[in-house]
């Protein structure tokens, strides 16, 4: 509550000193229509990037990080290792490599956001992943079916898991946590059972081998990176003219610039780096460009973000996970919503294990288990997602993903003991969670 | 706005028990367009049944409830937003991590094709604020959670007031406020009443009911003690009539104040 703070919500800069006198006055300059920010004046005002920029400094310093930890995470990551191993870590060999990595990690994260989102959690996702994907792989393999069969089949394998998860926990009303553990049981059983004890089902099948493993022509990767920086642009320089024709609240315009600009360095960078000539030798054909599975994660990111941000049913998700009895009463169907985000979050595993079975050319039954999910939790909390519930965005996936397929590429390089790669993930995760939990107290504290 | 005009809002006759508890005997409440109804009464005197009943929580055992002239039976809390009452509880229905303008239109979004129609709802929810002269809240872009609660219970009524309702009932709605909070209420309540609402208003407290109330309806046990219009009682003889249903000639004859008990 902004009753309790010594500064009572400032998001807008007082303009003048008069202002910033009754700011101060706290809880009765309230009585009065003396207020200094009234009116909806933060709305009607235009923003300048000084108060813009102000405003944002006061959001972070009352515990609203959005994206900076992880952003401040890759920097370092990133200085770190290129520090260590310079004449590796950022080649454009390992870039490709890493970007590859980090898929099924970001995929299986961005399905955790919708869990998390209700303040849920799926521990099961990881190891259905592997179940989904020996679904595939014994159809492709065994029953010789074609692709499009065969990754159908894993998606429904994981809707059905997801249905199942979610009709326990919103109906039958058994904790997520207690759920997911059981089925993280039951499910390394059924991959068991599918391929057998210590067996591998490799995956040849062209179209499913290519999503992490060929590459798109190098005309392709650049024609759909300036569409997506094209897009972007054009979609929030829209919105910010609708905005400021109606008078809405907004941001300063230049803000908007910056950040497509940034948009547009990332992505036509990473089209650059990744289009490069890969080919060891000089005289070996051209061998590079944007491998196959990053288009699939851009459409996914598109599409989560969407749903998200741009339709009701993500409006209702950030309801529940914020205040589930206002959104019962605000009628809401809270139950099957509910289920709906186990099944989004299973649907994107199976995918997930689908691009990580390509990676490695093959499914073997711990395909899933060991640390994935650790993984995919710790990249969606890393990326912002709350833990708690009521905050987090698709874009968390892919940053926090970057983030820890970042330290398992580097740790790799450095030639670390699997010892120490599990300490340092396993103290990364507890780090973001403890900024996720340090900021929760300090949001509830400013009143954010 | 009439003074005597016909109720928005008529409650005739209702009963309700719950099991071998008889809760409400025979309750009348009218609300009218443009006034205030105080709806006083001890802890179990039947307030939040009788308002249950009207939001559709509870079914009632009998009597009837006209709105608008037309006898209505109200099943579900559809039923009566539909109708246009809308009940703003003690507890705000307020998602913390939502903006002023989401937690107005949550469950009712507007939408273009599956698209939020972002644009439309932040001005409408301006527009309703700015029509109850609402000016404690700096954007309606800002978060919940960064309101106080006099402010939060303001953005829990414009919300009420958003659907075109008639009827607006406040439970409780300045018992955890303080004075600079509860003034901003109780304007509001008077606000809502001068925009043609019926306005029913929940509360123990005294001053409160005296200032901004119309007409006071007073429960004892589950009894209608006495309906009356505020300029025609005291602040002790309201008292009187919350805690023993009767004051001088008001309230319910001695034999069945005593037989409630």
């Amino acid at each position: 509550m902004s009753t309790e703070s010594p500064q009572p919500a400032e998001t807008a800069e007082p303009a003048d000193p008069a202002e910033a006198v009754d700011d101060t006055i706290g809880d009765a300059s309230l009585l009065t229509t003396t207020y200094a920010d009234t009116d909806f004046s933060t709305d009607t005002r235009v923003q300048t990037m000084s108060t813009a920029i102000d405003g944002y400094v006061v959001k972070l310093r009352s515990g609203d990080l959005g994206a900076l930890p992880a952003i401040f995470g890759l920097v370092v990551l990133i200085v770190l290792f290129y520090g260590l191993r310079p004449e590796t870590f950022l080649s454009k060999f390992n870039i490709a490599n890493l970007l590859v990595q980090a898929l099924p990690v970001t995929i299986l994260a961005m399905g955790l956001v919708f869990v998390l989102l209700l303040g849920e959690i799926d521990l099961s996702a990881g190891v259905a992943s592997g179940a989904c994907a020996a679904v595939m792989a014994k159809l492709l393999v065994d029953a010789n079916q074609n692709w499009i069969v065969a990754v159908l089949a894993a998606a429904v394998t994981g809707l059905v898991i997801g249905l199942l998860i979610g009709v326990l926990v919103a109906i039958v009303r058994i904790p997520s946590f207690v759920v997911t553990l059981a089925l993280f049981l039951g499910l390394q059983g059924i991959a068991l059972k599918l391929i057998g004890e210590g067996g591998t089902v490799p995956v040849h099948d062209k179209v499913v081998y290519a999503l992490a493993n060929k590459y798109m022509p190098v005309w392709l990767g650049w024609t759909l990176a300036v569409i997506c920086v094209l897009g972007y642009a054009a979609l929030q320089l829209l919105r910010w003219q609708r905005q400021n024709a109606r008078g809405l609240s907004r941001r300063p315009l230049a803000l908007v610039l910056i950040q497509v600009a940034l948009v547009a360095v990332a992505l036509l960078g990473g089209a650059y780096v990744l289009n490069l000539n890969r080919a060891r030798t000089p005289l070996a054909p051209f061998f590079g460009g944007v491998p196959w599975g990053v288009p699939l994660v851009a459409v996914l990111l598109i599409a989560c973000t969407f749903a998200l941000g741009r339709t009701s049913y993500g409006r209702h998700l950030y309801a529940i996970g914020g205040n589930a009895e206002a959104a019962r009463r605000a009628g809401i169907n809270v139950t099957g919503l509910r289920v709906s985000v186990f099944m989004v979050c299973s649907l994107l595993a199976a995918i997930s294990g689908i691009v990580a079975a390509s990676r490695l050319n093959s499914v073997t039954p711990d395909a899933g288990a060991g640390n994935t999910l650790l993984y995919a939790v710790g990249a969606a909390v890393i990326g912002g997602t709350s833990l708690f519930g009521g905050k987090g965005k698709a874009r968390d996936a892919i940053l926090g993903g970057l983030v820890i397929a970042i330290i398992d590429n580097g740790l790799g390089l450095l030639g670390a003991k699997a010892y120490a790669n599990y300490l340092i993930t396993g103290g990364f995760l507890l780090l973001a969670a403890s900024i996720d939990a340090l900021a929760r107290r300090r949001r509830s504290a400013t009143g954010r | 706005m009439s003074e005597n005009g016909t109720p928005t809002l008529e409650l005739v006759g209702i009963n309700k028990s719950f099991g071998a508890v008889h809760v409400l005997h025979d309750v009348d409440l009218a609300v009218y367009p443009g006034q205030v109804t105080a709806l006083v009464g001890d802890n179990g005197a039947g307030k939040s049944t009788l308002i249950k009943c009207v939001a559709g929580i509870h079914p009632v055992d009998s009597g009837r409830i006209i709105f608008e002239g037309h006898d209505v039976s109200i099943g579900s809390p559809k039923d009566a937003a539909d109708l246009g009452i809308e009940v703003v509880y003690q507890d705000l229905a307020l998602a913390d991590n939502l903006d002023v303008a989401q937690n107005m239109f949550l469950g009712r979004e507007r939408k273009r094709g599956i698209v939020l129609d972002e644009a439309s709802m932040e001005q409408s929810a301006r527009e309703v604020l700015a029509r109850l002269s609402v000016r404690t809240v700096k954007s309606v872009r800002q978060p919940v959670a960064s309101l106080s609660g006099g402010q939060r219970q303001t953005v829990a009524i414009a919300k009420a007031v958003l659907w075109e309702s008639k009827v607006v009932i406040l439970d409780e709605p300045t018992a955890a406020l303080g004075v600079a909070q509860t003034r901003q209420v109780l304007d509001l309540v008077r606000r809502l009443a001068e925009t043609g609402h019926g306005v029913v208003l929940i509360s123990h407290n005294m001053n409160d009911v005296f200032e901004v109330a119309d007409r006071i309806t007073a429960l004892y046990l589950g009894r209608v003690a006495a309906d009356v219009k505020r300029a025609d009682v005291t602040h002790s003889q309201v008292v009187e009539l919350i805690t023993t249903g009767r004051s001088g000639d008001l309230g319910l004859a001695p034999s069945t104040a005593a037989e409630s008990i």
